[in-house]
């Protein structure tokens, strides 16, 4: 395994990021991976597909094994040690989620199994009794299906208006058209911090403020960004914002709403059973005081105490850094796959402007055939709609290829990709280079 | 043995199945088709129209619209070569044949030989994520027949 010092920068015209540059040590960071050292189809794996999940570092698969191992009992209800120690594990955690985002508060945070359930739980136990007929719902044109689907069954209950914020053809919003398409009807504005396809980073803070200047509450899809951008949710005053564990270093299965106290309070529950009860009647039932109001049922205690260890791993590094880390790497693979020629990249060419998430098409070859051929050389991509299929039509691509870094890519595997490339366009016969 | 994996991509995507995807065959629009169908695979944005006249129960000509991957445009290809100037029935049992393959059964010898170029696509078998890429075009088959026993 190569030092950081050893890594040499190979082609000097390319603002290779040197690793003097990067702000930790990211061959040790890949040693913490146990799944970065194997191989696919006999070569190493070079894994691009972190917008899809994240790898987990030992400390992770670690805290997951010793739960079960010394710790494992249901939580809150239980008066024995092993409860005790769930417990106390499972509401670190939660502690560890709040300091993360810049929660005020724990009351703030509520587990759910991803993303995805944490946008539902707002349509459904918000929307539902904030948006009636007539009224209008903002989205934008980038949106994930999870931001999308929920508001349209909301929308189609309620006969409420969908209304999209739409991109232009560098993939950033337009907001020269927000003011037309936000007004007094408009109830919840929900939008993407980073999008999973185009990379673009959204001000979420200044659409915050115009939301709320219209009486409206702003959700921010943060699936993408926090794992990736240092953000605070109190600083941003966003009104929920919703992410999963297993884009940032943690376990599949756990997923962070966040919302204003002073909004979850006044909302209705969503699931109901045990956990979220106070005192339960044949015909009638109270409600526990946040979180655990949004929490029925046992939940998903080892991979919350487990993603409590990847939250502990990001901290280490710094999410500046992280950032730092992945601008440096976004720039140089934006250069080099545009050095490959016949290559169409969507989103903001300029890497200030996007997360480490590149979508792209290539030398005519369908990125389901890129995707295959890469995986023969070892590298892990994502090809097809990437949950976005209006965004796909907008963009006039039947299909994309993604390749998307974390913490624990380096420029090397960038190169990997782009000889993989290479080998597809002569394999497929387009080997026209256009320089 | 790991196979080499250049091996293993020449498996897959066989000489054939390169050309049919670069040149791929009845790409026409008919006139008043028989039977129009459309198919899509959402997950990766493979798409096809596929339009029979017949003549009887006979397929007297064939058109395929289409644009995705390689491995689903080569498919429709032969499928139109394959079917050409067959009868319905035959039509059907053919795309029996190479769904069964597909999905990994064994064939009869009988079965095999009915399968002419289709054979080309056996590699992709190997790789499940594929194998809808393949079978798009079939699909497509079974729906338009099927619509156009039970208009």
């Amino acid at each position: 395994m190569k030092t950081s010092k050893e890594l040499r920068c190979i082609d000097e015209s390319k603002q290779k990021p040197e690793c003097d540059e990067c702000p930790f040590d990211v061959m040790k960071i890949r040693n913490d991976f146990p799944i970065l050292s194997r191989m696919v189809h006999g070569k190493p794996l070079v894994y691009l597909d972190n917008a899809a999940t994240s790898q987990k570092p030992k400390s992770v698969i670690e805290a997951l094994v010793e739960y079960y191992c010394k710790s494992n009992a249901n939580v809150h209800r239980g008066i024995h040690t092993l409860a005790e120690e769930a417990t106390e594990g499972y509401e670190n955690s939660r502690k560890k989620v709040a300091n993360f985002i810049g929660a005020k508060s724990t009351s703030s945070v509520i587990f759910t199994r991803n993303t995805t359930e944490a946008i539902n739980l707002v349509a459904y136990a918000w929307g539902r009794n904030h948006v009636s007929k007539g009224d209008e719902i903002l989205l934008t044109e980038m949106e994930h299906h999870s931001n999308l689907i929920p508001w349209q069954l909301l929308a189609k209950e309620k006969e409420a208006r969908l209304r999209f914020i739409p991109i232009d053809e560098n993939g950033y919003l337009n907001l020269d058209e927000l003011d037309s398409l936000i007004s007094e009807k408009t109830k919840i504005v929900s939008v993407t911090q980073m999008s999973n396809v185009l990379g673009t980073i959204n001000p979420v803070k200044e659409l915050a403020k115009v939301a709320h200047s219209q009486g409206a509450r702003l959700l921010v899809d943060g699936a993408q960004s926090v794992p990736h951008l240092p953000l605070s949710a109190e600083d941003l005053d966003c009104d929920f914002l919703a992410f999963s564990s297993h884009k940032m270093l943690g376990p599949t299965g756990v997923g962070v709403l966040y919302g204003k106290e002073s909004i979850l309070d006044k909302m209705a529950p969503f699931l109901g059973g045990g956990e979220m009860i106070r005192e339960v009647h044949y015909d009638r039932a109270t409600w526990n005081e946040l979180p655990w109001k949004f929490e029925a049922g046992t939940p998903n205690i080892a991979d919350v105490i487990a993603f409590g260890a990847a939250i502990d791993y990001l901290s280490e590094l710094g999410m500046t850094n992280v950032r730092t880390h992945e601008v440096g790497l976004t720039r140089y693979a934006l250069e080099v796959l545009q050095d490959l020629g016949d290559i169409k990249i969507y989103g903001p060419l300029k890497a200030e402007d996007r997360g480490g998430v590149v979508a792209f098409n290539f030398a005519d070859i369908h990125p389901h055939d890129l995707g295959t051929v890469l995986d023969h050389e070892g590298v892990a991509i994502r090809a097809g709609h990437h949950c976005a299929q209006p965004l796909m039509r907008r963009l006039g691509a039947v299909a994309t290829a993604r390749a998307s870094f974390y913490i624990y890519n380096i420029p090397e595997e960038i190169e990997t990709l782009s000889e993989a490339l290479k080998k597809a366009r002569k394999f497929f016969g387009n080997d026209q280079r256009i320089r | 043995m790991i196979k080499g994996s250049d091996d293993a991509l020449d498996e897959l995507y066989r000489e054939d199945i390169l050309y049919h995807s670069k040149n791929p065959r009845y790409r026409r629009q008919l006139k008043e088709p028989d039977i129009l169908t459309a198919g899509y695979n959402p997950l990766c944005g493979d798409e096809i129209t596929l339009q029979m006249k017949l003549d009887g129960d006979i397929i007297k000509e064939i058109g395929v619209i289409g644009r995705g991957c390689s491995i689903s445009q080569a498919s429709s290809s032969i499928l139109a070569e394959q079917l050409s100037g067959k009868k319905i029935k035959e039509a059907e049992a053919l795309s029996e044949i190479f769904k069964k393959m597909m999905h990994g059964e064994e064939l009869k010898k009988e079965e095999f030989d009915k399968l002419g170029e289709l054979e080309v696509l056996s590699g992709v078998k190997k790789y499940p994520v594929r194998i809808k890429c393949a079978l798009l075009a079939w699909t497509t088959l079974d729906e338009g027949i099927k619509s156009y026993k039970v208009p």
